[in-house]
């Protein structure tokens, strides 16, 4: 019971991190203020324009589209295969399981392997393509074998070393209801979730801020009326009086 | 010419991404301002001593201002969509000159100093300390974009780097290590009225001799009027067009029309400018100074309609930023936007491009054009960057693309398009915007221009194109001087309306 317990710590520790610096993060970009209309254009000349121009750049990399068109095959294989293995490890929270998260455990598993292709590509572009060596830093490179590494573990428990997911299970249940059960004793498990945990903890303070970093951003968020309407911050309207 | 001191690119038949050399415009760098000019806008003389504390302190006040640049140092994620899209990079082949890099060297301060990562762990997440390498890093690299803003189009999150520059000299300029060709201009243009220092009696003179052209080579008399209260239109317009070549020639053009179209218009003395060097700098305390100029020139003459001519970071400015800067524009509800905004006739877009009133008045048949009279020119459209990427014109989103070109279409029988992916909104730029239209920067400027001379050899080669239209002041004195230095001939490139002008009938 004592990893049990201290997983307990480090899955609060972390989600509390996430949340709370994630929630600080979002905070301090919206309150900071936008002082002059800045779309890069062709620009949406009205709100729902901009809210179909951010779905497009969220759900499909439109701008990445555009620029490079195997960065964006592996970028979106990578995050569209995260969110399947993501939506596939509901079954983990939730009793008794909802149906569609029943229905793509499959899909779960080859995305699973596809995000592992992706992310090697990724990896690869850093190593080989001169101009992206020139900027990658460790923590670009580390941020990869993260995440290879939580595929890794997580392909491992799946197809070589199971472990009792329906201890798994309950342990993650009884996290969410703040009474800790006990946890199997499996060296690729707790691998995976240290590495989880530790994605999690990393996320505010890094360049996953990307995320939430989209919506804020003003040549995309921004609505084309600039002649229309009068778009003055807090700031620059004291500079008026 | 005499030879150049430096290896002008090769043009390819395709474009090709170059190998990286490190360090290869480590010697570009344009001259520092002097104490006077720094002085007279506000700023230190000379580098100050304490410049290390000040500018980390003046990056720490700009992210309370900026949501772009705090948005943009945290968003980036190093993953090189932008790195083969900046005109400089291409051309010259430098590291620092591919858009991430060149954000980097703002980013990596940001971090060291602004962020938990950046205090704890400086070598994994690529935090520096801003040493005197660093800050003259900031100098020769962030004097080394224009500021065109293609890689905020290609940008997986819209990083603009223009935001990230802007902010870079805002910091050099607090710490007194500005740049003189910028810093130069701005106090011209509080001193005198205009960019290039000509007093309002010499400007009379200038418009009277054209007028006195134009009279000679057409026979009608057609205006140029300078402080004419009572006017409908204040014609805001770069002062290269007042003397400069092939800018000249647009001028003339805008007069032209207005006169055919009956329009009662006049030029201002007051705001002889339509440049706003502010926003090269990246400070929105100049930029609101010199766009007040255009309001208190348009209060005191009592105009209906503000109209801009061809200037590409001036019509950004005057699109984008003088409803919020000066209340030019529409849909203000404070008493500093309604004294103007009930003065202006709002049936009009308020500011209008000057390609806005002419491609109205097309459609309305209110000019007639002999198109032959064009039919030596075999025409290409150069999209400037600021008008692509940083502006609109009329209704619909991509009026900035289709208007100049109907109006070329109307008053010229041969057009061709250059290779898509280097016009419309990915156009590259000129090479020589954003502040860096000086000589000392010369060999930047021509490397710059390669992936646009590549294109258009492209279409010279292969329809015979001899003449490149643009809107913007900068991108004409710029092509001026490069195309030689790729066997063009400089009076290839000229503006819009000097096409307008060779072809419409005055009094029609």
């Amino acid at each position: 019971m004592t990893s049990a317990y201290a997983f307990a710590a480090l899955f609060y520790a972390a989600a509390a991190l996430l949340v709370g610096g994630l929630a600080y993060k979002i905070y301090d970009f919206a309150r900071t203020p936008a002082p002059l209309k800045i779309p890069t254009t062709p620009a949406p000349t009205t709100r729902g324009g901009v809210a179909l121009r951010l779905l497009r750049e969220v759900a499909l990399f439109e701008s990445l589209f555009r620029s490079n068109l195997w960065l964006w095959l592996f970028g979106i294989l990578f995050h569209g295969a995260l969110l399947l293995v993501l939506a596939r490890h509901l079954r983990y929270f939730t009793e008794p399981v909802w149906a569609p998260v029943i229905w793509l455990q499959p899909f779960g598993i080859y995305a699973g392997l596809a995000m592992a292709v992706a992310l090697a590509a990724l990896w690869a572009r850093r190593f080989l393509v001169e101009r992206i060596r020139y900027i990658s830093t460790p923590s670009d490179h580390l941020m990869l074998a993260l995440l290879l590494g939580i595929g890794a573990t997580g392909l491992g428990m799946k197809f070589f070393m199971h472990t009792d997911v329906v201890a798994v299970k309950a342990y993650f249940l009884g996290l969410l209801r703040f009474d800790i059960q006990p946890l199997p004793a499996h060296p690729g498990l707790y691998l995976h979730l240290i590495l989880v945990a530790l994605l999690m903890a990393v996320f505010p303070f890094s360049k996953l801020l990307h995320a939430p970093g989209v919506f804020f951003s003003p040549t995309r968020n921004q609505v084309d009326d600039p002649r229309e309407k009068r778009h003055l911050a807090p700031w620059a309207a004291k500079l008026e009086s | 010419m005499a030879a150049p001191e430096f290896a002008v690119p090769e043009l390819k038949e395709y474009p090709v991404i170059p190998i990286l050399k490190a360090d290869a415009m480590a010697a570009a760098k344009p001259y520092v301002a002097s104490a006077p000019m720094n002085e007279a806008l506000g700023f230190p003389g000379e580098l100050v001593a304490d410049w290390e504390e000040r500018a980390v302190a003046k990056l720490g006040e700009l992210l309370q201002k900026y949501r772009s640049l705090k948005v943009y140092l945290d968003a980036c994620v190093h993953c090189g969509a932008c790195t083969d899209k900046c005109h400089y990079f291409l051309g010259t082949g430098d590291p620092k000159n591919m858009p991430v890099a060149r954000q980097d060297l703002l980013r990596s301060v940001y971090r060291r100093h602004f962020t938990p990562a950046g205090k704890l762990f400086p070598k994994l997440v690529g935090a520096k300390d801003l040493t005197r390498d660093m800050l003259e890093d900031w100098y020769k690299y962030y004097n080394q974009c224009s500021e065109c803003r293609r890689c905020s189009l290609f940008c997986p999150y819209g990083i603009d780097t223009a935001e990230i520059t802007m902010a870079a000299k805002e910091i050099l300029d607090a710490v007194g290590y500005g740049q003189k060709y910028t810093n130069e201009i701005i106090g011209k243009v509080h001193r005198v009225g205009n960019n290039l220092g000509l007093p309002p009696a010499a400007l009379a003179d200038t418009l009277e001799g054209l007028e006195e052209d134009i009279k000679a080579d057409t026979g009608v008399d057609v205006r140029l009027p300078l402080d004419e209260a009572g006017a409908e239109v204040l014609l805001i317009t770069p002062s290269a067009d007042f003397f400069a070549e092939p800018h000249v020639d647009s001028l003339v053009g805008y007069a032209k029309v207005f006169h055919a179209a009956g329009i009662r218009w006049t030029l201002s003395s007051k705001a002889s400018e339509a440049g706003n060097f502010g926003m090269f700098i990246g400070s929105y305390d100049q930029l609101r100074r010199i766009a007040l100029r255009v309001r208190e020139a348009a209060l005191e003459l009592g105009v209906k309609r503000i109209v801009v001519g061809e200037c590409g970071h001036a019509w950004r400015v005057a699109y984008s930023f003088w409803n919020t800067l000066t209340g030019i524009g529409a849909g203000g509800n404070d008493p500093f936007a309604l004294q103007l905004q009930k003065q202006l006739d709002q049936r009009y877009k308020q500011p209008s491009h000057i390609c806005e009133v002419t491609y109205d008045l097309i459609r309305r048949g209110a000019l007639k054009f002999d198109k032959e009279a064009n039919d030596h020119r075999i025409v290409t459209f150069h999209d400037s960057c600021n008008v692509a990427r940083g502006s609109r014109m009329g209704d619909a989103p991509g009026g900035q693309f289709e208007i100049p070109r109907a109006i070329i279409r109307a008053v010229a029988n041969h057009y061709v398009e250059m290779a898509p992916g280097t016009t419309h909104e990915q156009t590259f730029c000129c090479g020589g915007g954003g502040g860096l239209l000086t000589d000392e920067l010369l060999e930047l400027r021509v490397k710059g221009a390669s992936p646009r001379m590549e294109a258009l050899k492209q279409v010279a080669d292969s329809d015979g194109v001899n003449f490149m239209a643009t809107i913007c002041a900068i991108c004409k004195a710029q092509f001026t001087k490069v195309l030689p230095y790729y066997h063009f001939d400089r009076s290839m490139i000229g503006g819009v309306h000097q096409l307008v002008s060779t072809a419409i009938r005055l009094g029609a």
